[in-house]
């Protein structure tokens, strides 16, 4: 699988930032940049792959390759189903020694033949990481022959660890889709007001406190893409008559190769926020409303942000005072920081700084917009500055992933967790709700004067 | 049921599986970077690219439930087909540039030896190339994706230590001094309890790897970019002196064995640490080479386990047990739990260890968890009581409504793994209890929906028995 055409992936004319660029600028293209040796490591292709499509549940996600790739992460990720939990089973085909030194294809197909038969999923993904790439296996092959023989699609998603970042790995899963999955199928009904979420991964259940707002409009998620998916859905997700990007710069090329293949419009918005939520409700239905939909529905949908705001602001009165100029440094993998920013704006609080290592310059400047000049926009963190700056009280909390939370807690201040393995959801306005109520909990917490106690041995002047 | 096969009484892998399912066995390149984590300014560096890293980094930063050092060479794929070399320079330049460690811990991974790179060979050019790096000591560990799990990669790593670290020609004897090769199965508490019960005879230990000082959550005053706490490389070069190594583990026989060929220590390997006969060999052990007796406090945790043992007999015996993990643990635990009368029923190990069929009364297989739930599935209701596994076991013993017992690595939805001690005799004795507990907790529920009559309700007014609702 040599033509893996990684370039053509930055070719995104839907991507602004990418229009903004030069030529040369673009095909070094935004995220492919290389890491340096000795650094520490982020998230391979394969994992930002397996992120993107591991969330359609009723699927098989098989990972062919040596065990480190499956092995030391299965089930690791908090993307939640309603229903079929076959996505969270780990599969692999562990490669031993001889397998890779006689080719793992006749394996790779045993495999897929076993968990046809044993689980029989509507499709099976196929993941190859970069031992399997190296050696040559022929993994296209083998699923179109899979395919066939067990009437069942049995799908490659090349995208080996070593080929870049996970937010690579994010749009070759997207590149996936488009040219594999969507369009694949037919829904059983269509209806004026479907709609995609794309990138919207159901990370600790986000997709279900937006599902009831757009239940009450009677908008219907034709397909979420991919949380809490279906196979069936996503393959027909085709029909719908407009696109949401959540959140998700890498899924954007997904959105726009639906555009141009399928006629299907696009927005990016989110749903970390009052605001956001609202904003993106509103251009939902003025979308599918000039899409055909039934012209009341703008109303219908004024009336439900009226009522939402009204209520969560309500909620947050209660927490607004601890929280009101309480200092944020925000930490993540970039691509939703605006978004945070601003509903950590709502909640009154202060963002010091916010990553943008992984944001796009577009992603940038909605962020100075929001926060003015004052605010830092901070690249990668080593862990040593990171102490330094939470050490010296730059910041009341730090909200980032799980692996930088060790070393804001060694200083003894308050911490959240935002990323991927988290156990809370944040979306909608129930959403910003629960974000509101665990900064509180964290923030008030009587455990930090605790902990900050000095030991007995260190004061000075007691009786000896 | 049991099925037969690679020449191995009772061990088989299943019948020709062409893939592993909820996989077991773990990276042995992450097992060999926990080893270089209880080196004191150590900082382990995983020869591969980015992802393997990331994943071994979020996994143990999960179950330690502390930051991690951990980097990698970064290889990309132009880098896999033309070679890793520059990769690892560049790496090791820019590490001891930037965090200045005493130790640097290469473990390769499945892409890195997949070429057959020399990757020893390498090193060698490379350091003469960098006079400038002084004593900064470089260890390679070979721990290919294909060799094993966690417990030969950690075992990969303490050997290479050993053949890296420690001089052949050590200098003279220090009596009193004994080494301890502590194998994965260890976590941090465990290893402070041996500390503890060495140094109560007068011994001085040296214990590598000692997660204890590197990954015992400590709170320390600064950031350190590499581990702070751990086996000091100046005391690893020691331990050619020391009069005896004890290998606690099947796992460290092999490093024990290169320390004896190298410098003449003897060595005596401990399978397990836990179960009082297995504590009473270690502490007879203890007082023939310090020639002391033991202290008052050792022989109180010893009256206190039997004490225990006594207490818990008739909730334990007779009980049956399924466990799943690396063979060290499944020693340990399917070993002491023999020792009371426990019946192991079914174990899976993701590698194989013949010396095991011993150990386990029951089903031997050579597999992952959804062979655990398999057998599980083909025993008779009733014929396990409790589930011994990492995290991932708890789907398992939800759908079988059996109680789980987390042991093993990793576990990451439970607090304080690293801290759980089930070595010596009070560590024995804590993991008696625990599981004891759980015995009578789930016992209690069985009994009760065993004796609730299913037909034929008390009273009139009642359509149905209350069978099992609790
Ligand atoms: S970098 Fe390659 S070998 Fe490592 S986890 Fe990612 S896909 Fe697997």
């Amino acid at each position: 699988m040599a033509n893996r055409k990684s370039a053509a992936l930055f070719d995104e004319p839907g991507c602004t930032t990418n229009r903004a660029k030069s030529d040369t600028q673009r095909k070094i293209g935004c995220s492919a940049r290389s890491l340096a040796p000795g650094a520490a490591a982020g998230g391979c292709a394969f994992d930002g792959a397996k992120i993107a499509l591991q969330p359609i549940a009723d699927a098989a996600h098989l990972v062919h390759g040596p065990i480190a790739c499956e092995g030391n992460s299965w089930d690791s990720r908090h993307a939640l189903s309603s229903g079929p939990q076959l996505f969270r089973t780990g599969m692999t085909t562990d490669l031993s020694e001889l397998d890779i030194i006689h080719g793992g294809e006749k394996k790779l197909y045993r495999a897929i033949k076993a968990i046809v038969e044993r689980f029989r999923p509507p499709a099976v993904f196929v993941y190859v990481t970069c031992v399997p790439a190296l050696t040559g296996d022929d993994v296209e092959t083998v699923c179109a022959v899979a395919s066939e023989d067990f009437a069942t699609p049995v799908i490659p998603v090349d995208a080996p660890g070593f080929v870049g970042s996970k937010s690579l790995g994010n749009k070759l899963a997207g590149k996936v889709l488009l040219e594999r999955v969507i369009g694949t199928r037919e829904p059983a009904t269509v209806t004026a007001c479907d709609i995609n979420l794309i990138g919207e991964y159901n990370v600790a259940g986000e997709l279900w406190q937006v599902k009831p707002l757009l239940d009450r409009l009677g908008i219907r998620i034709l397909a979420a893409i991919t949380g809490d998916g279906r196979y069936a859905d996503v393959a027909s997700a085709h029909r719908a008559r407009v696109n949401m990007v959540v959140c998700s710069q890498a899924m954007v090329a997904l959105a726009r190769g639906m555009e141009e293949r399928f006629g299907i419009p696009f927005f990016e918005g989110s749903f970390y926020g009052i605001g956001n939520t609202s904003d993106a409700l509103r251009r939902l239905a003025d979308h599918l409303v000039r899409a055909g939909a039934p012209a009341d529905l703008a109303d219908r949908t004024e009336a439900l942000i009226a009522g939402e705001e009204q209520r969560t602001n309500d909620v947050l009165a209660r927490y607004r005072l601890q929280l009101t100029g309480k200092r944020v440094l925000l930490y993540t993998g970039g691509v939703k920081s605006w978004s945070v920013v601003s509903a950590l704006h709502e909640l009154g609080m202060t963002v010091v700084g916010t990553s943008v290592r992984k944001s796009t310059a577009e992603d940038q400047d909605r962020i100075r917009d929001l926060l003015g000049e004052e605010a830092m926009l901070v690249g990668q963190v080593p862990a040593k500055e990171m102490y330094r700056r939470l050490r010296a009280g730059e910041a009341d909390i730090l909200m980032s992933g799980g692996r930088t939370q060790f070393v804001a807690l060694k200083t003894k201040t308050p911490w959240l967790d935002i990323n991927q393995e988290r156990d809370d959801a944040y979306a909608g306005y129930d959403g910003i709700a629960s974000l509101a109520r665990r900064l509180h909990g964290t923030l008030t917490s009587p455990v930090w004067a605790e902990v900050r106690r000095p030991a007995p041995w260190t004061l000075t002047g007691l009786a000896s | 049921m049991d099925t037969y096969g690679l020449g191995v009484m009772n061990a088989a892998r299943a019948p020709s599986k062409p893939c592993a399912i909820k996989p077991l066995k773990l990276s042995p390149a992450l097992g060999g970077a926990l080893a270089f984590l209880g080196l004191n300014r150590a900082l382990p560096l995983l020869h591969g690219s980015q992802g393997c890293t990331a994943f071994a980094l979020v996994l143990a930063v999960r179950h330690f439930r502390e930051a991690i050092p951990l980097q990698t060479t970064a290889m990309s794929e132009i880098n896999a087909i033309l070679g890793g070399t520059d990769n690892l320079e560049q790496a090791i330049d820019t590490i001891f540039k930037r965090a200045a460690p005493a130790v640097i811990g290469i473990c390769s991974t499945a892409l890195t030896e997949t070429r057959d790179d020399d990757i020893a060979g390498d090193l060698k050019l490379i350091r003469g190339r960098h006079p400038e790096w002084g004593d900064l000591a470089v260890v390679y560990a070979k721990t290919p994706d294909f060799l094993g799990s966690l417990e030969q990669g950690w075992a990969a790593a303490v050997e290479a230590i050993v053949e890296a670290l420690v001089p052949p020609l050590a200098g003279p004897r220090r009596s009193g001094s004994v080494n301890v090769l502590a194998g994965s199965h260890l976590t941090p508490g465990d290893v402070e309890a041996l500390r503890e019960m060495i140094e109560a005879f007068g011994l001085t230990p040296i214990i590598l790897p000692d997660l204890s000082g590197s990954l015992d959550g400590h709170v320390p005053d600064d950031h350190v970019p590499t581990t702070l706490g751990g086996t000091d490389a100046e005391a690893i070069a020691r331990m050619g002196q020391s009069v005896l190594t004890l290998a606690v583990g099947e796992q460290m026989r092999d490093a024990a064995a290169a320390l004896e060929r190298k410098c003449g220590v003897p060595f005596q390997v401990f399978g397990r640490l836990t179960g009082l006969a297995a504590c009473d060999r270690f502490v007879a052990k203890l007082m023939a080479i310090s020639g002391a007796t033991a202290p008052e406090w050792v022989r109180r945790q010893r009256s206190r386990l039997v004490d225990a043992m006594l207490d818990s007999h008739a909730s334990v015996s007779n009980r049956q047990v399924a466990v799943a993990g690396e063979p060290d643990m499944i020693r340990a635990v399917a070993g002491f739990l023999g020792d009371l009368g426990v019946h192991t029923a079914v174990a899976v190990t993701p590698t194989v260890a013949p010396d095991l069929a011993a150990v386990v009364g029951g089903r031997l297989i050579v597999g992952d968890l959804d062979d655990l739930e398999t057998a599980l599935g083909e025993a008779e209701a009733g014929d396990v009581d409790l589930i011994i596994a990492n995290s991932h076991g708890e789907e398992i013993a939800r759908s079988c409504g059996v109680p789980l017992y987390r042991a093993g690595f990793p576990i990451f939805d439970r607090l304080g793994a690293g801290h759980r001690v089930t070595v010596g005799y009070e560590g024995s004795r804590e993991l008696l209890f625990a599981l004891a507990n759980l015995f009578i907790e789930y016992g209690h529920h069985q009994r009760a929906a065993g004796l609730a009559p299913s037909a034929n309700p008390i009273g009139g007014a009642r359509e149905h028995a209350p069978a099992s609702s609790h």
